[in-house]
Order: C-alpha cells, then structure tokens, then sequence
C-alpha cells in the first residue's frame, strides 16, 4: 500500500507499484490534466510537481511517489489563478494546449528557486518541455510577465 | 454572398445540442466553389448545413464544425457567425460538431476553414439576425427596415425602443424564413469581431489542464490497448506469442487484428493487441509480446539507398508537367549554365499527443470520441472496418493535441472500434510515442534537380526543375509514383516569367504509408526553388532581395496556362496568383528587419525566401548566429498578405509556430528506415525544436487586405527552411543542399 497526497487529498493505491505517477494520476483520479507525450522524459508535457519541485511523472514510479506531496495542473491553484496561468491567458500562449500544463508546472517549479529569471535561465530550465505548436516565445514572454522582469 | 436561408426550425438532428424552445437557424451551407480545391481535398458534399441557436435566456450557441489543433478555428468560425449575427461574443457558447455530411467537409486540412466557410458563415449570422429584426417589426407593426440587430438586442431607432434577443425567440421560431435577397450582409466597416484579437474560447481550459483532448475521453466501463502492428509495410505475421504478456498484472487478454492489405488507405494496420486494465498495464504487456514478421516487398527500403533512387531519378528526364519556349536549345547555346540537387528527408508529424481515441461498439452501432481531424472520415473508415452503416457511427471530435495532417487518417479511430467489438466494452486505444513515429503517413523524402542557363547579368533565360518524390496517391494506388497534384504546390506555379522553362516530376515508389505534413509538398518545392534563386543570386554577386524581386518580375496576374502549364486551367477570379502581392510581401519583410542595413559578419547573416501556398503569399527574413557547429535564430521577420484575416493575434500564432516548425525541419528533423523499418522512436532520435533552439523572437507582419481570405495554418512553414539555409551560406559560404543541417556545419 502506497500512500502519498495529490493536490492536498490523503490517496492510497495498491496497484503495481512500478507503475508511472503518470498513469495513476490520468487512469485512476482521473486528473487528465497532466499529459502523456513520449514516456521517457524527453517532452516534459507530464510534468507535475513532487513535494514541490519539478517532476516527469512518466519516469517517477509509484513506489517513489510513496509518502510525497503531488501537485497536478488542476492543484496549482485554486481557481486557475496562479500568476502565470494569469499570464498565460494575458499572452494568449496555447494553441492546442496539450503541452501547456507540463510548460506552466515546469515554469512556476523554477519561479519558486529563482524569481526572477533571465532570458537564459528560462531557457535553461524550459527546455526539456517540448511545444511542436512553437509558442516558445510567448511562453518566455509569460513567464517574464508572471516574474514581473522586464519583457 | 453563397448561402440562404431554407427553414427555420425548432428541432433537427441537432436537437440534443439546443433546448426544445430554442430558436434554430438552418442555412445552407455552400463551401467555397472557387478555392483551391485541389489543396484543400475533398470539397464533394454541396448541400450541407450550418446550425446556430438562439436559447429562450439569450444564449448563443454556435456550432464549430471543424477540428481544433491549435490554429484557432473553433473561434474564429463562431467569430464570423456570431458577428453578422450582432450577437454578444460573451453570451456565445461554442458547440462542437460530430461528424456530418450535413456539415459539408469536415476535414481540418489544406488550411480552408476559414476560405471556405466564410461566405457561408456570414450568410448563416446575417440570415439569423434578419429572422430577429423581422420578429421585432412584426412586434413593433413598423417596417423591418428600420430595425436593427445590434450587440443581442433588435433596436428600433426612430423610437429608440428595443428587445433582447433572448426575448424574441418564440416569436421568431413562428417566422417563415426571410428571402435570401433580404438578407443583409454587413459592411466591413461594421465588423464587430472580424479582424479584432478575441481571445480562443478554451484559453481557460488549457491553462488549468480541464481542456479535453483525445487522449483524455474515457466511456464507462472501458479497457486500455496497445497493438504491436507490423513494422514493415506489408509484412506478415509469422508467430505470436502471449503467454508472457498474459502474465503482466493487470492485462486481460491478448486479441488479432486482421492485417491490413493495400491499398492502405485509412485503414487500420492491424496486429497483436493487449487489452488491459489501463494504459501502464496495455504497454507493459504489450512488450512482454513475442512477435516475429515475415519479409514483404518493402524489407529492403533503406533509406541512404533510396535517396541515391530519388536522386537519380532526377539525374534523367521525367514526367513534363509545365512547358514553355525550348529549354533545351536555351541549354544547348552554351553560355554560363548553373545546376544543382537537393534531398529533404522523410519526416514525421509528432504531434504532441499522440494518437488517440475511444470507442464502443454496441448493437450494431459505434461512437466514438476522438482526436480528429476528420470526422467524416471516421465514420467512413470505422463503417468499413466493421461493416456497418457511416450513419451507425457518431463521432464526437475532443480538442486535438496538435494534428498537422497526421490526425486527418483515422486508422487508430477504427482500431478501438474494431477491437470494441472484439471484446465487448468500450477500448480506448494507446499508441506510444514509439508507436506515433513508426507508424505514421510520413512526409516524403524527395529530391530536386535544378538547372539554370544565365546571361550576362545573371538572370535566367533557361530554367529547368525536376523533383521526385513518393507521392500521397499511394494510398489509393500502391504503384502510384507520380506526384501528381503535389505538384501544384510550389512547383508547377512558380511564378518567374522565364522564356524557357521546363518543369518535371520523376518516378519514386513509397515504401512506407505517405501522407500529407504541414504544408506538404510545398516545404521541398519551396526549399529547391528558394535555395536555388539564392545560389543564382549569389552567382551573380547579387543582393538577395533585388535579385528575387527581379525574377518574380513585373507585377502582373499569373495566367499559368498561357505560361505552359496546361492543366492549370481557367483563372480563379477569386484566387488569382497576384505577383504584386508576393513582392509586396518580400518588401515588407526585406523593410521589417531592416535588410538594406545589415551586412553578414562574424558568422552572423539574414537569409531571405518567399512563396505562395494555400493561396497565401509569404515572405520569411531570417537572421542567424553561428558558433561552430551549431546554429542559433535571433529573429525572423513574416510578412504575409492571407486576405482578409478574421483573428490577427492568432494568425500571428500559427506563423510564430511556423517558424520553429520549419527551424525543425531545416536544423534537425529526420526520419529514416533500414530494413524497411523506421529507425527513429522518439523525441531522442527524431528532435524536434526545443525553446533554445527555436526562433528567439518572431515578428509577424500582417498585411492588411480585403481580397479574400486564404489559408494560415500552413503557409509560414515553407519559406523557413531555404531562408535560414540562405542564411547559414551568407555567414559561412557553405551552401546546404540537403535537409536537415545537423552536422554539417562541423
């Protein structure tokens, strides 16, 4: 029996304990914000958060997830009112959306280590979520507006 | 205008969408006759219609009938209903379409939405509004020309008196249809919506991870599968063993699924699939699987030996598919002659979600949600899959994960079907990453032979291009290996006013399923006959800009069949090739980034190329930094003239989005086979443009147009490539003739 939390909530499960977070999230709670897009950390778009820092859920088995706090896009914050998803909308960022939750849960770990991100630290740490959409510049462009640097 | 009102109706087979008082506006709905049919595929259902409804309580509601991927559509179609409508964008609620014929095509491709629904779209707000401000005269006993629908109310100025929209429903239902001659179309000037930033109707969704793609469906009491399929077109199976994957917690059974036999279609391919408890479970087993094929035809295919077929292929003259004077006698006068080949390589779509549906087959009926493209062509596919009836299939259509033509076949749609009625409950399928790449329709491989006779000021006065490439056609036709109507994007219609020009296609045979990739065959044409007017530029010691401007010539309005390509046909009035525009758009990117005054040094340089596809003119400036090997993108500079532009932020969008999509296919992306198979699997051997590799910042220049609208989703792609390889030989004098640059700087 494993027990973790997920978005605040006490979850036990007593499946197959190398079975990615991933799965468990979107096939058993049903939390299909968080995205399956390569499996093997390549994409980035299953990012969650794991006891607050930046996690590919398609490599973090259950077992790992054992005792840890997860936060999912729908976690973030409480009415989808986190500065950045403020500034996400404000920006106009997605266009088909699917790598969006995985770029704003990678954006909003590294805000919390470093507030106020250069140009290059953004690309440093955004680089492993790929978007094939390209909104590449309008993500740089939130979060910059989320950390409130110069855009 | 194209469209009128037939009924107006309280029900129809979209009651379920609208409340039983609801007022439902039926328009016909006539999809452009003179776009560009041939890029935009199947335009053959002409008596189609468009829903709209009005709710007692004032609601909106607004059908989108195509597919959102990302390019904005499913607001920007509501955007041009809701605005001849008059009605408040706040209280519009977006309806997405099932699959119908009544829709007319449904199939989100060839960058049409908007060019041709607009007509009809229009017509389906203003018949709507008309039906309200009749309502209102008969209300007010006053003539119906002197009412107005403006912002959900009929305003009657004389009296300054007005109802709500909302308010006029019963009433209005009871209406008889107005004639479509007292349909009123506003003036542009009156636009409300069109050609203003809204916002897309999802915005919200995305950011809190609520939006609903394919992958995220779920239908009570569904299973999980992952199929092993062959991995060699065309092979069979030899022996399958389960018993291990049986093994694997959580798996419940292991089902075949017929092979495919060609021509390939849409259909599905068929193989060895583990149902499961979920997608873990589905995927594990499905590993744990002992499969072995048997050889086909295609086992050979290997593709370094394959570009040596393409490229001899155009080493020998091909198939004539545009004619003009004698560039034979031009070539055979001596003087300076300048040559040269290209090779782009197959590529894969890698949306970022991959392929993904959910079915049930239950009394002889299917539905479905799924990531699509197409609709229609689910109904078709699943119908013939399990021979049923297309009207026994009802395809919901969920948001898309990207599609860039990959989600327009729906061989994964009748995969969950079939195996739904294998096992009796509702399947969602998965397909890996790995899966997505290997079993794509794969942009072709193609390669381009040009040749050019020059005078003494370097312009051409021969000019002969060859391409090959195995075309989509395969997938009616296996044998098929000509390009055919592939060719009229960017090739048969270059627009250079040369006396002597040939234009050929040579003959290649697909190994592998081909299908159609952002943009299709535009991105090699495009990248042969930009790179090679850079090279005859360069030759002449030329500014790129001048030169390029030289060739297109005068402005004039291209009439192909009288410059040799005979199967042109008749000018599209609507849709003429426009030289003026093209030149346009090259002065305004030329002037944007500031090209007269930026002179390559230090491995820095601007690359320039220009090209009109889905009937869009754009011209791409492309600013690079080299540092060794490596190659960086500061800035691009897109101008494009679209025509009349219903959303700027979000054509903005798709051409910031196609500058990173062609920085992947001119820096990176390559999908090759040995043995017949596919050798890439995921995001490791196929990259695709990361934030640090891409574009660092885009400007998007939109021209400002009342011609009418043309295509968005595509057009960015093509220029992107030969303007940064035109780029990488301004700053280093090495010219790039084949695709991708990877290495080949170091």
């Amino acid at each position: 029996m494993i027990q973790l939390t997920v978005n605040g909530k006490a979850k036990r499960f007593d499946g197959e304990p190398e079975m990615p977070l991933l799965w468990y999230l979107r096939d058993e709670l049903e939390l299909t914000g968080t995205k399956f897009g390569c499996g093997l950390g390549l994409c980035g778009a299953c990012t969650v958060h794991v006891n607050g820092q930046a996690a590919r859920s398609c490599l973090t088995p259950m077992r790992a997830a054992a005792g840890k706090a997860i936060t999912t896009i729908e976690g973030l914050a409480p009415h989808g009112e986190h500065p950045l998803q403020t500034a996400w909308k404000q920006c106009n960022v997605p266009q088909c959306g699917y790598c969006q939750s995985g770029q704003i849960m990678q954006a909003a770990a590294m805000l919390k280590t470093n507030p106020k991100p250069t140009d290059r630290d953004i690309d440093t740490q955004m680089q492993g979520n790929i978007c094939r959409c390209g909104t590449y510049q309008r993500i740089r462009q939130a979060i910059k507006m989320a950390a409130g640097v110069q855009a | 205008m194209t469209g009128a009102v037939n009924s107006v109706s309280r029900r129809g087979f979209l009651g379920r969408i609208f409340s039983a008082g609801a007022l439902v506006i039926t328009a016909p709905l006539i999809p452009n006759l003179e776009a560009d049919s041939a890029t935009s595929g199947d335009t053959t259902i002409w008596q189609p219609s468009v829903y709209l409804g009005i709710e007692p309580d004032g609601t909106v509601k607004i059908v989108a009938h195509r597919s959102e991927m990302g390019t904005g559509c499913r607001t920007g179609l509501p955007m041009i209903v809701a605005d001849e409508l008059e009605a408040d964008w706040a209280r519009v609620q977006v309806v997405q379409a099932p699959g119908d014929a009544k829709y007319g095509s449904q199939n989100t491709d060839g960058s049409c939405s908007v060019r041709d629904f607009y007509d009809a779209l229009r017509a389906a707000g203003a018949a709507a509004r008309t039906v309200l401000e009749n309502a209102a005269a008969s209300k007010w006993g006053v003539p119906q020309e002197e009412c107005r629908g403006q912002h959900h109310f009929v305003v009657h100025a004389k009296t300054g008196r007005k109802l709500a929209y909302g308010d006029l429903v019963s009433s209005a239902s009871a209406a008889t249809a107005p004639q479509q001659n007292a349909v009123r179309l506003k003036t542009p000037d009156q636009f409300r919506y069109i050609g203003k930033d809204v916002p897309i109707v999802d915005l919200n969704a995305l950011v809190t991870g609520k939006g609903i793609f394919g992958i995220d469906a779920r239908m009570p009491g569904m299973v999980y599968a992952a199929i092993e399929r062959p991995p060699v077109m065309g092979s069979t199976l030899k022996t399958c063993d389960d018993a291990e994957a049986k093994q694997v917690k959580g798996v419940q059974q292991v089902v075949m699924l017929d092979l495919a036999k060609p021509p390939y279609g849409f259909k599905p391919l068929g193989g060895a699939a583990v149902i499961a408890d979920n997608s873990w479970a589905a995927l594990q087993g499905r590993k744990k699987l002992k499969v072995e094929w048997n050889a086909s035809d295609n086992s050979d295919y290997d593709s370094a030996v394959y570009k040596k077929t393409l490229l001899d292929a155009v080493s020998k003259p091909g198939r004539v598919a545009r004619e003009t004077g004698n560039v034979d006698a031009e070539f055979a006068k001596g003087g300076k002659i300048l040559e040269a080949s290209y090779y782009t390589p197959m590529l894969a779509h890698a949306a970022m979600e991959p392929l993904a549906a959910v079915a049930e087959f239950k009394d002889g009926k299917v539905v479905t949600w799924a990531a699509t493209q197409n609709p229609q062509a689910v109904q078709d596919t699943v119908a013939k899959a399990l021979g049923i009836g297309k009207d026994d299939v009802l395809c919901h259509v969920t948001l898309l994960g990207g599609g860039f033509g990959r989600k327009s076949k729906p061989d994964y749609v009748a995969e969950a079907a079939l195996l739904s009625k294998q096992v009796g409950k509702p399947v969602k399928i998965v397909w890996s990453r790995e899966d997505d790449v290997r079993f794509d329709y794969f942009h072709s491989p193609a390669a381009l032979y040009m040749k050019a006779a020059v005078d003494e000021k370097g312009h051409p006065t021969a000019w002969l291009q060859r391409s090959a490439f195995p075309p989509i056609a395969m997938q009616m036709n296996p044998e098929e290996q000509y390009g055919g109507f592939q060719l009229s994007m960017g090739w048969t219609d270059i627009p250079y006013p040369i006396p002597h020009l040939r234009v050929e296609n040579g003959p290649a045979k697909a190994h592998v399923r081909i299908g159609w990739l952002r943009s299709v065959s535009n991105i090699y044409h495009a990248f042969g006959v930009q790179t090679f007017t850079d090279e005859l530029a360069a030759a002449a010691g030329r500014d790129r800009v001048e030169y390029l401007l030289e060739l297109i010539g005068q402005p004039r309005i291209i009439d192909f069949g009288k410059e040799g390509f005979k199967q042109a046909g008749p000018n599209n009035p609507k849709y003429p090739f426009d030289t003026a525009r093209l030149r346009n758009v090259i002065e305004v990117a030329a002037q944007k980034s500031g090209w007269a005054n930026q002179k390559a040094t230090g491995g820095r340089a601007l690359g320039i190329a220009a090209h009109r596809s889905f009937l869009t003119y754009v011209a791409a400036v492309v600013e690079i930094e080299v540092h060794g090997s490596e190659i960086r993108i500061p800035r691009v500079d897109i101008a494009l003239d679209a025509g009349r532009i219903i959303n700027p932020d979000r054509v903005k969008a798709q051409f910031e989005g196609a500058a990173v999509f062609g920085t992947s296919i001119a820096l990176m992306s390559e999908i090759t086979a040995a043995g017949g198979r596919i050798q890439q699997s995921n995001f490791d051997g196929y990259p695709v443009a990361r934030m640090n590799q891409a574009p660092f910042e885009t400007h998007v220049h939109i021209v400002n147009s009342e011609a009418a609208p043309a295509g968005v989703g595509e057009p960015g792609v093509p220029p992107i490539a030969p303007a940064i390889c035109n780029a990488v030989f301004a700053a280093t004098g090495k010219r790039i003739r084949d695709l991708p640059i990877k290495k080949q700087l170091s």
